[in-house]
């Protein structure tokens, strides 16, 4: 039977030793997110948001528990399979953009392509296809460094959909953001959401970026408390 | 006082950006040929695919972001490889006349030192022992020309004998040679020397002597240039010069009827061991006792006395490379420390840590190859200016396992320098490099 659940998290666990000390942050941690869902994560520092993010984008690895992505099981997988995985599955967008300064604005949407197989002329499509989506095809030349910061967030949201990944992954997308900038991201992303059927987890601590979100969920101590809160 | 401050910053500002100006236009020979390359390689689309189907993109991308950290860099690998390429070739040269000494040849000298003389009766005798082809006997002339600094090799030779032992290494027209063995006064000089003082054919030359004077008291003694002659082999000296002994023999004023050594062709290398034994048993307990050598041992020898140029070559190199561990390694160290943050993110893209290993090898590498072949380039220049310097004792070329073991030190100090830059990349973890900005 065909599951709408794209991630899974059963009974996840993380924890690590500092000094002499062992710091859970999670310990028997279950959820799930369906195909076409714009989760946002909510919490306090330190309440395990970023640490969530990490294992749902594999850069991470939980030390107990399963986790299952698209009916397949990821947390077993060893480093090498994982970046691939990572490279075929997920797109991420980061607080502070994370753009290479040495490339232009084309260049660096196109960096995810130079892992797959795709040709030169396939590639310029598709960095054309997403610069469009975000609204800077007219600034595919230029360098990052000469783009305001609203822009730059929108060339690592091109970056992070230009492989067609089923999930995005989104760190305080709008936390280097002026409100205005922040909530034309936001509204790229619920279209992206909405209009192409984009699923995607957001960390924020900002309650009004929460908003564009389709549900929240509430994380303290690494547990999720008043569960579900409608958008 | 704010606006001083802002003054005085813009003035530090404009001095950092003349500084850095001409330190790139110094240095443009060596970085212009890279940025053409980079340029091309994001302008046109079939050599950027090329690039990118190589995985090379990113490193070339990597290599021309600190344009003035690139040059410098670049510039102290240019410098250390012309250095290498420059003294290899001239140590080269320099035992090049012991690898091209012919097997089938002796050189007879006196026993106590090549500087004492023989008495010329000693080659018709050594002309009779049995093995031998021909014998030349020669003398140093200790020659100059117009100034005791222009020093010019030169040699009174037996002129009927000198091809029949140097055929393998002197090339001369017959026309000329015979010419040269007509005229006492002539003298067959190499094209070497006579490219230096511009000498051609029939000049009259005079020649002045640092040892011997004339009867008359006079040092300078007038030839005729009747012969220039060839190296068969490219690297056959052409300084020398060769006048007739009896010419010489008969108008200086001392030491007369003695000669410096002999050249000594035998019939087959085989048979040398067996002439070496009979030629200094002949003389054994006579005032001139003589030793007598392979010329290949004797060359051997001779270069010895003059220094250990391998050890001064090996120890200049040595340190010109040991420059280029520190200052590419630490430069590389310092590029990969930069980009942490974006390593991470790379990792976080879906670039395998391997990938990332050998994109920082081959840009470590890229930037040994580029200095070092601009290097290798320069080398060629340098070592033609010093062919047609003046006075330059050898004629020294770029071998061909000059140049592979050029490329292979260009490799393996690019894979050496990046080595330790591309483990911590290896072996950097997401969540740190991402923490980190």
């Amino acid at each position: 039977m065909a599951s709408d659940i794209l991630y899974d998290l059963r009974k996840v666990s993380k924890s690590f030793v500092k000094g002499k000390e062992k710091i859970t942050i999670f310990d028997g941690l279950d959820m799930s997110i369906k195909q076409g869902d714009f989760l946002a994560i909510m919490g306090p520092s330190g309440s395990g948001k970023t640490t969530l993010l990490n294992m749902l984008g594999g850069v991470d690895q939980p030390t107990g528990g399963e986790v299952w992505f698209d009916g397949n099981r990821v947390d077993n997988l060893s480093e090498g399979q994982l970046a691939k995985w990572r490279a075929n599955n997920i797109g991420f967008i980061f607080q502070f953009y994370n753009l290479m300064p040495m490339l232009n604005a084309e260049r660096n949407v196109e960096l995810p392509l130079l892992l797959t197989n795709l040709s030169a002329k396939q590639r310029k499509q598709s960095v054309a296809t997403a610069l469009e989506l975000v609204g800077l095809a007219d600034r595919a030349k230029h360098m990052t460094s000469e783009m305001s910061g609203g822009q730059q967030q929108r060339v690592a949201i091109a970056r992070a959909i230009v492989s067609d990944p089923k999930l995005m992954l989104c760190d305080e997308p709008t936390g280097d953001l002026d409100r205005k900038t922040a909530d034309e991201i936001l509204e790229m992303l619920q279209l992206l959401n909405e209009k192409f059927g984009k699923t995607i987890v957001m960390v924020t601590h900002d309650p009004s970026a929460a908003t564009y979100a389709k549900r929240t969920l509430h994380l303290d101590k690494g547990e999720f408390v008043a569960k579900e809160l409608a958008a | 006082m704010k606006a001083l401050n802002n003054i005085v910053g813009k003035i530090f500002g404009a001095i950092g950006w003349l500084i850095k100006m001409i330190l790139l236009a110094i240095t443009s020979p060596v970085w212009v040929p890279f940025w053409l390359l980079a340029w091309s390689v994001e302008n046109v689309p079939i050599i950027r695919n090329f690039f990118i189907t190589i995985d090379l993109y990113l490193p070339l991308k990597n290599l021309s972001r600190k344009p003035l950290r690139f040059a410098l860099t670049s510039v102290a690998i240019f410098v250390a490889f012309l250095i290498y390429v420059a003294l290899t070739s001239f140590d080269d040269a320099m035992n090049a006349g012991v690898e091209l000494s012919a097997d089938d040849r002796l050189i007879s000298v006196n026993k106590i030192n090549f500087t004492q003389p023989l008495p010329i009766s000693y080659v018709r005798k050594v002309e009779t022992v049995e093995g031998i082809d021909s014998v030349v006997h020669m003398n140093w002339f200790g020659g100059y020309y117009q100034d005791p600094r222009q020093q010019v090799l030169t040699f009174a030779v037996d002129e009927t004998k000198l091809l029949d032992v140097y055929k393998s290494s002197i090339d001369v027209a017959d026309d000329q040679l015979k010419k040269w063995q007509q005229n006492r006064q002539g003298i067959l000089v190499g094209e070497a020397i006579a490219k230096t003082h511009g000498w051609k054919l029939g000049d009259r030359i005079p020649l002045s002597s640092n040892i011997f004077s004339q009867q008359d008291g006079n040092s300078t003694w007038e030839f005729v240039v009747e012969g220039i002659y060839k190296g068969v082999n490219v690297q056959d000296d052409t300084n020398g010069v060769y006048i007739h002994y009896k010419y010489f023999n008969e108008t200086q004023s001392f030491g007369g009827d003695y000669i410096g050594w002999m050249g000594i062709k035998t019939v087959d290398p085989s048979v040398n061991e067996q002439v070496i034994k009979k030629i200094d048993e002949m003389f054994v307990n006579t005032p001139f006792e003589t030793e007598t050598v392979p010329e290949k041992a004797f060359n051997k020898s001779f270069l010895a006395q003059l220094g250990n140029i391998g050890l001064i070559v090996t120890s200049v190199v040595f340190a010109a490379f040991f420059i280029i561990l520190v200052i590419v390694g630490f430069s590389m160290v310092l590029a990969i420390r930069e980009r942490t943050n974006e390593i991470g993110v790379m990792k976080t893209l879906g670039f395998t840590s391997g990938r990332i290993f050998k994109m920082v090898l081959v840009e470590s590498t890229l930037l040994t190859l580029i200095g070092g072949t601009a290097g290798l380039a320069a080398g060629t220049f340098v070592l033609d200016m010093l062919n047609n310097a003046p006075q330059f004792p050898v004629t020294v070329i770029l071998k061909d396992y000059i140049v592979w073991q050029t490329i292979g030190l260009m490799l393996f100090f690019g894979l050496i320098t990046g080595v330790i830059p591309a483990r911590s990349a290896l072996r950097l973890n997401i969540i740190t490099a991402l923490s980190r900005r």
